[in-house]
């Protein structure tokens, strides 16, 4: 839309370089597996979170649902994760220490807990076993939900990757309020429409911080903002609003209509999808050109002296 | 208590890299290879931009030499300095005398920051910092998480593809340990790689940058000697001939996790809201 405009406003880099080859090493993680573990935490974390306030609240059939997405989603985030380990065995090394410095064993040490209770409360609701035990871990998982959102915004941003450094600021309401609407997009793909009320006001929240965090991302950060709004990641992350946008406008009529419901749950995820592998993309684009390197730490330099 | 957190009698140890006598040779690319038993890296390739065909530092090159050819006026060039014309052969076609090109040559490393972002992000404890003040891979504690690789403000660190775990530069941790120089410093024909004691290191190159401005070679200048700088100092350090960008490494590097306290605190504030969001959008109105 704008970024034709917003482009011809940065002045042309000018930097030197050896050879043009990139300074920084792209991150190692492999895609799909990283981006989606990313989006399957995070529709975990909310849908956990969503399930025990639904059965403190008296909705049935959202805390059902939430529980069972919490449970796929984090085991489905579990194994990206250890597939991208390469042999699974290597995943028990994350829990030989907690170290706050990491973020990565931070995570591991959320997302361990949390994909074992979420586990314990599915199997319970699916079988009827233990219904005391599944409540529990299911409010328990409920807990630890929000911090399933957005500690891989920290993941990302604690790297020398220049555009998910910089975005430091927003990264973590942009997977809050991704997670939002990709929790409350599961939810309402699934449950009736007399229980949709809290989850179309969730989403609508979730959107809005959505939107606005990702303005931030795309035109705050001086030139490490480019990665976000050109090429393939600019595409996802503009497809990732119109889809934001449409399941937020769909999700107002899901009280009265199923369809709009399912509609807008669809396009909540697809939206989700979209937000993880265009933030991912974007940071492994500003690793790619020196560029990006270089003139912002020529900036700060000159800013110094 | 050193800048880094350890205690030890050991003094740190560190290289210095004066790149101003570098010739190139790459002796010390292959001496690393031979005594740590690095696999090939990506094979026998022509990058076809210079005498380097090496390119980068990476988990199958723990040494890099790095090869740049720029035309300067050859009143400015190092070798003009107390020079006598023998009548050699130029470079360039005749009538190009007053352009020079100049060669700067600078052997690479791991420069074992003294606030390592890679020891720091490592979930499972793999990396960590010797008795010497290094930061070493422990390569059956590594899992291939790749943590490391993005966290490296200076692009060293990189998973191996055949083994999927991480590797780089040990300052030859196993030579040390036996009361021996690295490899690389060992086969520097030049003292090009100096290996000592990181504080009589920095006395010795801040010696050398003030002969070679002495000697009129204004664009001397060392990187990474700094403890104020954005990773507290490399225990590898350089004398540079250019802006450090022109041999591929950051104008100011920062170690990342300096930032991490405030990027808790965000993360926190941002889950805080998403709790906030679901209670109010549960518990606000019924139904």
């Amino acid at each position: 839309m704008s970024s034709r405009r917003e482009r011809a406003m940065v002045e042309p880099a000018e930097f030197r370089s050896y050879y043009g080859r990139p300074i920084l090493k792209e991150p190692a993680w492999k895609q799909p597996d990283v981006p989606l573990y990313l989006f399957l935490g995070g529709t975990a974390g909310a849908s956990a979170s969503m399930a025990a306030l639904a059965g403190l609240t008296g909705r049935p059939e959202l805390a059902r649902v939430g529980k069972l997405v919490a449970s796929a989603g984090s085991l489905a985030s579990v194994v990206a994760l250890v597939h991208d380990l390469g042999k699974p065995s290597r995943f028990l090394h994350m829990l030989r220490v907690l170290k706050p410095t990491s973020p990565l064993s931070v995570g591991s040490w959320i997302l361990t807990p949390f994909s074992g209770l979420a586990a314990v409360a599915a199997g319970s609701e699916i079988t009827g076993i233990l219904p005391k035990v599944g409540t529990l871990a299911g409010n328990v998982a409920g807990l630890l939900g929000p911090a399933m959102c957005t500690y891989t915004a920290v993941l990302l941003a604690d790297t020398a990757t220049p555009s998910w450094h910089e975005g430091r600021r927003g990264l973590p309401i942009l997977f809050a309020g991704s997670a939002l609407t990709s929790g409350a997009g599961a939810a309402l793909l699934l449950i009736p429409c007399a229980e949709t009320g809290p989850v179309v006001r969730a989403g609508l929240t979730g959107a809005t911080a959505e939107l606005l965090a990702t303005r931030h991302l795309e035109s705050k950060l001086g030139i490490v903002s480019e990665p976000y709004r050109t090429g393939r990641a600019g595409v996802l992350l503009k497809a990732a609003r119109a889809f934001t946008v449409a399941g937020a406008a769909l999700s107002l009529g899901a009280r009265r209509h199923r369809a709009a419901g399912v509609l807008a749950g669809a396009a909540y995820l697809g939206a989700g999808l979209c937000t993880r592998f265009g933030v991912y993309g974007a940071g492994v684009e500003s690793a790619k050109d020196p560029k990006y390197v270089v003139v912002p730490q020529r900036e700060r330099l000159a800013r110094r002296s | 208590m050193s800048e880094s957190g350890y205690t030890g009698a050991q003094p740190r140890m560190g290289f210095f890299t004066d790149t101003s006598v570098c010739i190139g040779c790459k002796a010390c690319e292959v001496a690393c290879k031979e005594w740590n038993d690095v696999p090939e890296a990506a094979g026998l390739d022509l990058l076809g931009t210079s005498y380097d065909n090496t390119g980068d530092l990476g988990a199958n090159t723990w040494r890099h030499v790095a090869f740049i050819e720029q035309p300067v006026s050859s009143v400015d060039t190092v070798s003009t300095v107390d020079s006598v014309d023998l009548g050699m052969p130029s470079v360039g076609a005749p009538g190009q005398a007053a352009e020079g090109v100049r060669w700067l040559m600078s052997s690479d490393v791991c420069k074992h920051c003294t606030h390592a972002a890679c020891l720091d992000v490592c979930p499972t404890g793999a990396l960590f910092r010797t008795e010497f003040d290094t930061v070493v891979v422990q390569q059956d504690i590594c899992n291939g998480c790749g943590y490391c690789v993005p966290a490296c403000p200076y692009g060293v660190i990189e998973k191996r593809e055949s083994d999927g775990r991480a590797f780089k530069c040990t300052l030859c941790y196993d030579r040390l340990g036996a009361g021996l120089e690295p490899a690389c410093a060992k086969a520097c024909p030049t003292d090009s790689i100096q290996f000592g004691e990181l504080d009589e290191l920095r006395e010795r190159a801040a010696a050398r940058v003030a002969t070679l401005h002495d000697d009129g070679v204004a664009e001397a200048r060392l990187y990474g000697h700094d403890p104020a700088d954005g990773v507290g100092g490399d225990g590898a350090f350089f004398l540079l001939l250019d802006e450090p960008e022109v041999y591929g490494l950051p104008p100011d590097p920062v170690v990342t996790t300096r930032d991490l306290p405030e990027m808790w605190k965000r993360a926190a504030a941002a889950a805080l809201g998403v709790a906030a969001t679901l209670a109010v959008s549960f518990l606000g109105r019924r139904r």
